[in-house]
């Protein structure tokens, strides 16, 4: 299908420059190679949060939940578990995932519940404009934080590895084809997919110079990649803080059996509403 | 005996919960109409813990101050309850571990150790002694057993049977004159409702009181179709729901107020983006903590509020069993016809009480159709506007269309919006659902009237505390008025209802007056109150007193 048909005619308010331009196409891409490939295009949904991120419910031509801060992963969760068919894509920012909602995330990552998650992850609150969110660094002079941001930042990968998570990768908004092919491989990971785009704010966190001086590209090949010491290893070396290489691929993926498969082997039995109230009533009596 | 009521006591951990269901089971066998209170503080082991059996021949609903029978496992029951005893009332007593009481000793540590059996059995015991002293005939306890019991009714049914014989029988509880009905709490009773209203996933947090609707149904679960599930927050129970709602699946999920603090941004949340749920909210005193195991109805105006802007929504508040099941299965039922949530308000009481139900399995809801099929439209609009308000509505996957809900303001399509006159128009909306709701709901009598054609005094009560009033104004010139649906509040019903009453008083579980303020909001006048918010629901005895210093 012609990509442009995933684009909806609504007017894009994004800033110039505002890596969500990268992600949204990399995922209009992959979504329209697989309709293309043969997944109906009825069956992607997509479920973003609120924040510069959440636009994209209006800007992809595709089923869309545009939920509330913070909550994105309980409601692409219920999407999921009432029709494990359904191609269920969530984006969520990072003060939107890591900080409002991030119960969610662990237990999502715990249950591995076949939805992919693809943070937009700026490093500070752009819609808000400008305040500290958890993986700005230690000292970030946010509107918030005036003073700089007196609170060392979340490492999402490596809490993302300890919690479970069978995919876990990082992209960067200005590697197109890699964030793309990590799209893709995250959409067709039978599981919980997390996978954090570090994307460029163009007006109030630019760190375009520092990303593309200090991120360097993993080899899928170079280990095995069901290790979990060697992912935690990998997401430990940079702590979105100090100055260090950055890791852009998958660290981290393994097959294990997903939450909907679990709930599916525990359903059986009557479909008619009247005969178990009828059996049970008749145990009552 | 037309009237029986016996009341079990003991130390939590002892089973009184158990017992009590095997009575109330015991005398539904007997072709009579039961009810059951229970009484527990907030804690597994110790602590004090009593339940009321009550059967009579016509339907009963709440429990009396005074009872026939004490059967009391502990001295502590004895203190308490001993008062309580009818003229001519019996007080059984474990005399192993009771060393004085006026009554019937059943020595069950003698008994307990003949069996060699285990101590959790001590509470089968005093109910054996129980059945030889109200003259109920052994086959039928062993039936009761087995039914309750199943593969453990072996063991049970030889210490009741030592107990039952170390006693002599002092009076005979009749039966009644009826097929015995099946014995629900109101939890179950809700459940099946949500069943019969075509419930595909139930999603809640565990808390009193309405922790057994996810028990029951996960146990349900195991037989039907139903999915459900116990996730990480009550905020993400809501959450969870919508989005299962928004693929197809019809969702209800259960609570009590601290829950439903959490919940009310996703309420919100459903009321814009009009993705239905119901949500079962099951009153306890508050604030906070409060007495988690107790009851009150102090949820109304909180229910009738939560959640930021304006948007349409269903409440009602059953007064039983029977009223439960229906509302619960017209609540899922109408949340989707109309797009709306809808929350069905109950309490502790009404929760974890016992009652006789008359249901019926193959209930039809019969929903009034609003012109909500979406087969023709193309291309599909989600928020379509219509003269009613309710745009059909299509659920993903769905051949062909885009559907995009969303929790900002839109435009027919899903689409963000700030427009001025868009926003307007579905304000506007969701405004008329209000209306259209509430014409439905006008068919389904959503104002319950009985009492006395020509009194001049009216009652006007909500929930649970139906059933204690209905019994409370016997033989009194009142008429009792019960709004079971409570928003959009039935205006038109209840003017009806109060048509010809000199003096309204309103009975509910509050000090705010909750009930009365809605009444206000709507330009009814009320005249006296009957209040009581110390976590117990009125007796028949404590209300009838309070209702003759007020009418």
């Amino acid at each position: 299908m012609a990509t442009s048909d995933l684009i909806t005619p609504a007017t894009n308010t994004w800033c110039p420059g505002c890596g969500n331009f990268a992600i949204e196409h990399a995922l209009k891409d992959v979504v329209a190679r697989m309709i293309d490939e043969g997944t109906p295009a009825d069956e992607f949904v997509l479920v973003t949060g609120i924040g510069c991120h959440g636009k994209m419910a209006d800007y992809l031509g595709i089923n869309s939940f545009y939920a509330i801060h913070g909550r994105t992963i309980p409601v692409a969760t219920g999407i999921a578990l009432a029709n494990p068919d359904l191609r269920v894509i969530c984006c969520a920012g990072d003060g939107d995932c890591y900080g409002e909602g991030l119960e969610h995330l662990v237990f999502a990552a715990k249950r591995n519940v076949d939805i992919t998650l693809v943070v937009h992850d700026n490093r500070v609150y752009g819609l808000t404009t400008g305040q500290y969110t958890p993986t700005s660094p230690l000292g970030f002079p946010g509107r918030s934080t005036p003073a700089g941001s007196p609170e060392y930042p979340l490492n999402p990968l490596a809490l993302m590895v300890g919690a479970g998570a069978t995919f876990v990768a990082r992209a960067y908004s200005r590697r197109l084809p890699q964030l793309r092919a990590l799209i893709e491989n995250a959409l067709s990971h039978r599981g919980f997919s997390f996978l954090e785009v570090l994307q460029v704010c163009a007006s109030f966190y630019n760190q375009t110079g520092y990303y593309d001086e200090h991120t360097y590209d993993l080899d899928p090949e170079e280990f095995p990649i069901a290790d979990v010491d060697r992912a935690l290893h990998l997401a430990r070396e940079w702590d979105y803080s100090r100055d260090s290489r950055i890791s852009l691929g998958a660290l981290y993926r393994s097959r294990l059996p997903t939450y909907q498969e679990h709930l599916a082997a525990q359903r059986a039995g009557i479909r008619e509403p009247g005969r178990a109230i009828r059996e049970f009533l008749d145990e009552r009596t | 005996m037309e009237e029986f009521s016996v009341l079990i006591g003991g130390r939590a951990g002892e089973g009184i919960n158990r017992a009590s269901a095997v009575l109330n089971r015991m005398m539904a066998r007997l072709g009579r109409f039961v009810y059951m209170y229970y009484d527990y503080p907030s804690l597994i082991r110790g602590g004090h813990n009593f339940a009321i059996v009550r059967s009579a021949d016509h339907a009963v609903r709440t429990h009396r101050d005074r009872v026939d029978m004490v059967l009391c496992l502990d001295s502590e029951t004895v203190r308490r309850h001993e008062g309580r005893l009818n003229p001519g009332g019996v007080l059984l007593y474990d005399s192993s571990t009771v060393k004085e009481a006026e009554g019937v000793p059943v020595p069950l540590n003698e008994v307990l150790d003949a069996e060699k059996a285990p101590p959790i059995t001590r509470n089968s015991g005093m109910i054996g002694a129980f059945c030889r002293v109200a003259g109920i005939s052994w086959p039928l306890v062993e039936e009761v057993f087995v039914r309750e019991f199943g593969r453990h009714a072996e063991v049970n049914l030889r210490v009741a049977r030592r107990a039952y014989d170390s006693v002599e029988t002092q009076f005979r509880v009749s039966g009644g004159n009826r097929e015995p009905m099946p014995v629900l709490t109101g939890n179950e009773a809700i459940a099946l409702g949500l069943v019969r209203g075509g419930l595909d996933t139930y999603i809640a947090y565990p808390m009193t009181p309405t922790s057994s609707i996810l028990h029951f149904l996960a146990e349900f679960a195991r037989r039907t179709e139903i999915t459900v599930v116990h996730p990480e927050s009550e905020i993400a129970v809501i959450l969870m729901a919508l989005g299962a709602a928004y693929a197809g699946s019809r969702c209800a999920v259960g609570t009590s107020g601290g829950g439903f603090c959490l919940m009310t941004e996703g309420l919100s949340l459903s009321g814009m983006a009009e993705v239905p749920v119901v949500i079962v909210l099951g009153q306890r005193p508050g604030p906070s903590t409060g007495l988690p195991t107790y009851s009150c109805q102090t949820e109304l105006l909180f229910a009738r509020h939560a959640g930021q802007g304006e948007f349409p929504r269903l409440i009602a508040a059953p007064m039983d069993a029977d009223e439960a099941y229906v509302w619960s299965a017209r609540a899922l039922d109408f949340a989707w016809r109309f797009q709306v949530p809808a929350i069905l308000l109950v309490d502790k009481t009404l929760c974890e009480g016992g009652y006789s139900a008359v249901i019926d399995p193959d209930m039809k809801i019969s929903t009034p159709d609003v012109g909500t099929d979406a087969s023709q439209d193309e291309p599909y609009l989600r928020y379509r506007v219509t003269p009613t308000g309710v745009s059909p509505m299509r659920t993903v996957p769905s051949k062909g269309a885009v559907i995009k809900v969303n929790s900002y303001e839109h435009d027919e399509s899903g689409t963000t919006t700030e427009d001025a006159s868009v926003s307007a128009t579905m304000q506007e909306k969701r405004r008329e659902k209000v209306r259209t709701l509430a014409d439905a709901l006008a068919g389904f009598e959503p104002v319950a009237v009985s009492g006395a054609g020509d009194a001049r005094v009216g009652v006007v009560t909500w929930g649970s505390t139906g059933g204690v009033v209905l019994e409370a104004v016997e033989g009194l010139a009142l008429r009792v008025i019960r709004p079971v649906v409570l928003e959009p509040f039935p205006v038109d019903a209840y003017r009806a209802a109060v048509q010809g009453l000199d003096r309204i008083v309103v009975v509910e579980q509050n000090w705010t007056g909750q009930l009365e303020q809605l009444l206000r909001v709507h330009g009814f006048a009320t005249d006296a109150r009957v209040q009581q918010y110390d976590g117990r629901p009125f007796t028949v005895e404590d209300l009838a007193s309070r209702l003759a210093e007020v009418v």
